[in-house]
């Protein structure tokens, strides 16, 4: 059965590693459905979050041909319930007239932020799970959204 | 002292007991080219890039040793493709070093830029963009450790040519620390226990062997193995030198163009035990999946395991030291008819496959030859109808070596690899088997052979077809399908030879076959034998359209 699942892959943080570890996933056939790097608190090592889609057997083989990547340290399976997740979101929504102080009000009920302003719009900011950022984006659909952008997530094991 | 990068490349060379590369020059390797000709490393001067890859390989697997070619920036570095593409799928273990232009213009399209690091890296083990001299002695100790241990294979290390002029204070790393490559060698001695019980209570247990007993160099080990548990062999097609063919217990090789009876074999067993075997498409094509039972994987390469095949009792490790552990057990089973059964099977096989005809039985010839060649021999078969001829009929005895390009199935294979196992153990008789179509892709490379003295015995079946895909044809659409097989014109063999000054015979008649065999191997000279061979001979019976073997 398929799944979300995350893979978290420690890497070192050689010119090259991030397009093995993607190049990786097209040759072998898997599809990733977001994928995001940066460096860890050790300039040496990088650490990429893979979302992807698939079943028990998939994810063991994408596991098991990632391990084979010399620059590939560790690879961590994360699951909702073991890892806390986030994502970013930025939305930029049509907001003229009345319709201002109801974003407003939307956007201070999911705790998110106001980045920028001008006459015509208002760029939301927002971090969190997938669910609640899919949330906050089917109430201000309504309003037209001009543009958008999401990370999708990141994620550290719990404990 | 410092020194220049492309002397440091070459002292690491040496420090890795490399004694002859195999390359082609270019602008992008002149410094390493200069400081090769101050060097007492052997430089063989391909005719074309691919070549030098493949005798790479050939040198390579017949010394057990890492080979090493080089070729310059873009085309040079392209036309390695093929070669190491090769040396991926069959796990052999490989250095390639290719010139990159200046490393302030990369990206910038200059003449002969091509990004080969990009372009090999499925296929690499593991590939190095060297922007720093400082780190070349580092990075070429990891890449020779890499190639070598856990699963061999190959790694390209592209290097700019500023990089090489750089002068550097040079110091060879005495180890290797890579944080994520730490290969497994030992089996886990829980499975291993529990493989030995699974062995103990089968009732048709069969093993099966692929290249990683050659390359774990294991054959001891597995001969030790099965006499003591008298279970039977078969082989996948990188498996066939694994195993003495003579023995009673072999059974076989299996897969697509393997045995009918050993496919058989493989699907009525209760017990499949894989050892160094990747068990691929081509070997599994015959069993039906639901028919198996249980599995016992065993493999240096965690990945492989439960890949194509699910397994019971997965072992990862070195196959010598796997086999050393279930050496310790004893092994009590009742299969004799099971062992009787296969054995009768494989009699009426072999008496088959190498009766006489008046034509010449490729398969006979073979199995003649291969007697012949010493118990230190070295095989190299090329891809098609001709490579499943050698890899059913090859005689396996003694250290004997059967390479051929397995995986990839590289057409042309043969001719270069077979020159590089020459030079790499010059006392030993090397046989290249090719077809016409597979000998006339990399046949300039014969000027090595000639200008070196390498006295590879080349023989060419020709029947003036691409047999094999002729057959597919067949197969799939009917006799009157063939289309784009048929090799409208070959080259006159015997003047080809003379135009290199090699000496060379043709032919066609299975009288002729035991004089032309003393001719060949009666001196160390290259030699071109020509046999003509009927198309109609299928690789297996099976696909011949006769229904039985």
């Amino acid at each position: 059965m398929n799944k979300k699942f995350i893979l978290s892959i420690l890497v070192e943080n050689y010119s090259g590693t991030l397009s093995k570890v993607a190049g990786l996933f097209t040759r072998r056939g898997y599809n990733i459905d977001s994928l995001n790097v940066a460096e860890t608190q050790d300039p040496k090592l990088s650490r990429i979050t893979v979302a992807v889609t698939g079943d028990g057997y998939i994810i063991e083989q994408i596991t098991k041909q990632l391990h084979k990547l010399i620059n590939v340290i560790k690879i961590t399976t994360l699951t909702e319930e073991t890892s806390v997740q986030r994502e970013l979101m930025m939305i930029k929504v049509n907001a003229v007239g009345s319709k201002r102080t109801e974003i407003i009000q939307i956007v201070g009920i999911f705790k998110s932020t106001i980045a920028d302003v001008n006459t015509k719009n208002l760029t939301v900011v927002i971090t969190g799970t997938e669910e609640k950022n899919n949330a906050i984006l089917e109430l201000l659909k309504p309003y037209g959204i001009v543009e958008m952008t999401r990370t999708g997530p990141t994620a550290l094991e719990r404990g | 002292m410092k020194i220049k990068a492309a002397e440091a490349i070459v002292k690491c060379l040496e420090a890795e007991k490399v004694k002859v590369v195999f390359g082609y020059p270019g602008g992008a390797v002149l410094p390493l080219y200069e400081a090769l000709r101050n060097s007492d490393i052997r430089h063989i001067l391909v005719r074309q890039e691919q070549s030098a890859a493949h005798m790479a390989s050939g040198y390579g697997r017949a010394l057990d040793e890492v080979g090493v070619c080089i070729a310059t920036s873009g085309p040079g570095a392209t036309n390695l493709i093929t070669g190491i593409a090769t040396a991926y799928m069959d796990s052999i273990p490989l250095v390639a070093i290719t010139g990159q232009v200046l490393s302030d213009c990369i990206g910038k399209d200059m003449f002969q830029e091509a990004d080969i690091i990009g372009a090999t890296q499925s296929f690499t083990k593991n590939s190095y963009l060297v922007k720093d001299a400082k780190e070349l002695p580092r990075i070429i100790k990891e890449a020779f450790f890499i190639a070598s241990s856990g699963r061999k294979g190959p790694v390209l290390i592209d290097i700019p040519k500023d990089v090489q002029d750089e002068l550097i204070e040079f110091k060879y790393p005495e180890k290797v620390d890579i944080r994520g490559y730490k290969p497994t060698l030992s089996g886990n001695p829980r499975q291993i226990k529990r493989a030995v019980e699974l062995i103990n209570k089968s009732k048709r247990p069969i093993v099966c062997i692929g290249g990683g007993i050659r390359y774990g160099n294991a054959t001891e080990e597995l001969k030790k193995f099965i006499e003591k548990s008298k279970l039977p062999v078969v082989c996948s097609l990188m498996g066939v030198d694994g195993f003495p063919n003579k023995s009673p217990y072999f059974a076989g090789l299996i897969g697509s163009h393997g045995y009918n009876y050993a496919n058989r074999a493989m699907n009525d067993s209760d017990l499949i035990i894989v050892i160094g075997a990747r068990f691929a498409d081509r070997s599994t094509s015959m069993m039906n999946k639901n028919n198996v039972q249980n599995i016992i994987h065993i493999d240096i390469d965690p990945a492989e395991i439960g890949k194509n095949m699910p397994a019971k009792v997965p072992i990862v490790g070195d196959a010598k030291e796997i086999l050393n552990d279930l050496l310790e057990y004893d092994y009590d089973l009742d299969h004799n008819e099971w062992l009787y059964e296969l054995q009768e099977n494989r009699n009426n096989y072999l008496s088959k496959s190498l009766a006489s005809s008046s034509l010449l039985n490729p398969k006979l010839f073979i199995s003649k030859i291969s007697e012949q060649m010493g118990d230190d021999g070295i095989w190299v078969a090329d891809v098609g109808l001709n490579q499943i001829w050698a890899a059913h009929s090859f005689m396996v005895s003694g250290s004997k070596l059967f390479l051929t390009s397995g995986g990839l199935g590289t057409m042309g294979y043969s001719l270069p690899s077979s020159i590089g196992a020459k030079i790499a153990c010059p006392n030993k008789t090397v046989i290249s088997s090719m077809g016409d179509g597979g000998v006339q892709m990399l046949m300039s490379d014969l000027a090595v052979a000639r200008e070196h003295n390498v006295g590879v015995k080349f023989i060419i079946f020709n029947n003036g077809k691409l047999g094999m895909v002729r057959e597919l044809q067949k197969n799939a659409y009917g006799e009157k399908s063939y289309f784009g097989t048929d090799v409208g014109f070959n080259p006159n063999f015997m003047k080809i030879a003379e135009a290199y000054n090699i000496k060379g015979m043709k032919i066609s008649k299975e009288d002729e076959m035991d004089n032309a065999i003393n001719e060949m191997l009666k001196d160390d000279e290259p030699f071109i034998l020509e046999c003509i061979v009927d198309p109609e001979i299928p690789s297996v019976p099976r696909l011949g359209g006769k229904k039985n073997e």
